[in-house]
C-alpha cells in the first residue's frame, strides 16, 4: 500500500470514529451514503481501468506520444484539452486515466490540460448552467476556462 | 417527489453505466482473443490501475459521505452569501472545495447566491473550487500523479482561477454597463 493511500484511509478512519462518537445516527447515514455512491461508481470504475488496459496493452507509446507527447506541440495539448471538455466522467476518474496516459507517453503539459478542462469545462452540463447562470456568465466561465486550462497546462510542462 | 425522481434518474444512470461497462468487457474480451499476446500486458496494467484504486476508493467514497452528511448544501449557501472582499475570496475557495458531489449540483446553489447578492467573482470562484479543488479529487491526484505534479496544479489553478473570476466580473459588469449606457430611459 503506498503512503499516499495509508493517509487517506487514516483521515477516513479518524474521521469517521469523530462522527460515530459525534453523532451516532447521522454518521450511520454517512455511511450508507458512502456505501451507494460507491455501488454507484463502480461500474464506470471498472470501464475506466478495462480501458486503461487496453489503452496501455494496444496502443504503442510511440502513438501516443504522437499525437499528445512532447513533440506533438501546442495542436496535442488543445487537442487533449478539447476532449476533457468534452468527456463526462467523474474528475475522481480522470487521475488513473491521465497517469495511464503519461505511463503511456503523453506529456505532463497534455496531461495536466486534459485533468484540468475535464474537471473544470462541461460541454455535457453547459445548458444546465446556462439555465442557472444566464448565457453570458456561463459562456464566459467555460471559455475562459479552456483558455487558464492551457495555460495552467503549458506552466506545468515547463516546470516539471 | 423530487426525491423519487432523484433515484429513478440514479438507477437510469446506473443501468447506463452497466451497459457501457457490458460492452467494453465485450470489446476487451475480443481483443484479448484475436490477441493473445496482449492478454499479459492488459490484464496485468488493469490489475495494477484496479489495486491502486481500490485502496483508496472506500475511504474517499466515507469521506465525501461524512461531509454530505455534516456540512449541507444549505449551510454552503448561508456562509457564502453574506462574506465579500479577500475573506469572501477565501471562504469561496473553502466552500467549493468541500467534497459535496458534482460540478451541476452547484449550479443551484450558484444560482441561489447569485440572487442573493453575493459578488459575480465569488461565485466563478466558489464554482472553480467546486469543479477542481476538491479535497478526495486532490487525493486521489496525489496517488495516482504524485505530491509535485498534484502541488504544481493546485498552485497554478488557484492563481488563475482568481484571476480569471475577477476577469469575468469585470466583463459582465462591463457589458451590463454598456448596455444601460446604450438605452437611454
Amino acid at each position: 500500500m503506498s503512503i499516499t493511500a495509508i493517509i487517506i484511509n487514516l483521515m477516513a478512519l479518524v474521521s469517521l470514529l469523530i462522527a460515530f462518537i459525534k453523532d451516532r445516527e447521522k454518521a450511520k447515514k454517512s455511511l450508507k451514503i458512502a456505501g451507494k455512491s460507491f455501488v454507484r461508481m463502480f461500474p464506470m470504475v471498472l470501464t475506466i481501468i478495462f480501458i486503461i488496459g487496453l489503452l496501455l496493452g494496444f496502443v504503442p507509446p510511440s502513438q501516443i506520444s504522437r499525437f499528445i507527447g512532447e513533440q506533438s506541440g501546442i495542436g496535442g495539448v488543445l487537442l487533449i484539452g478539447t476532449l476533457g471538455a468534452i468527456m463526462h466522467i467523474p474528475a475522481l476518474l480522470s487521475f488513473p486515466l491521465a497517469a495511464s496516459l503519461l505511463e503511456g507517453g503523453a506529456s505532463v503539459t497534455a496531461v495536466a490540460a486534459f485533468i484540468t478542462t475535464l474537471t473544470m469545462i462541461g460541454i455535457v452540463t453547459l445548458p444546465l448552467e446556462i439555465k442557472e447562470l444566464g448565457r453570458k456568465m456561463a459562456l464566459l466561465r467555460n471559455g475562459l476556462s479552456f483558455i487558464i486550462a492551457i495555460i495552467i497546462a503549458l506552466i506545468m510542462g515547463a516546470i516539471l | 417527489m423530487k426525491k423519487q425522481k432523484d433515484e429513478r434518474n440514479t438507477r437510469k444512470e446506473m443501468v447506463r453505466d452497466l451497459i457501457i461497462l457490458g460492452i467494453t468487457l465485450l470489446v476487451t474480451a475480443v481483443l484479448l482473443v484475436a490477441f493473445p499476446d496482449r492478454r499479459g500486458p492488459v490484464i496485468k496494467t488493469s490489475w495494477n490501475f484496479f489495486l491502486e484504486m481500490i485502496q483508496i476508493l472506500p475511504a474517499v467514497m466515507v469521506l465525501l459521505g461524512l461531509f454530505a452528511v455534516f456540512v449541507p448544501n444549505e449551510a454552503v449557501v448561508r456562509y457564502l452569501g453574506k462574506t465579500s472582499g479577500i475573506k469572501g475570496i477565501f471562504l469561496a475557495i473553502l466552500l467549493g472545495t468541500l467534497p459535496t458531489g458534482p460540478l451541476y449540483v452547484a449550479f443551484p446553489i450558484a444560482s441561489a447566491l447569485l440572487k442573493k447578492g453575493a459578488r459575480i467573482s465569488n461565485i466563478i470562484l466558489f464554482l472553480s473550487a467546486w469543479a477542481c479543488i476538491k479535497i478526495p479529487q486532490e487525493m486521489v491526484e496525489l496517488q495516482f500523479l504524485g505530491a509535485r505534479f498534484m502541488l504544481a496544479r493546485l498552485t497554478l489553478t488557484v492563481i488563475f482561477v482568481v484571476i480569471m473570476a475577477l476577469a469575468i466580473e469585470w466583463i459582465m459588469r462591463w457589458s451590463d454597463g454598456e448596455r444601460e449606457a446604450e438605452s437611454p430611459a
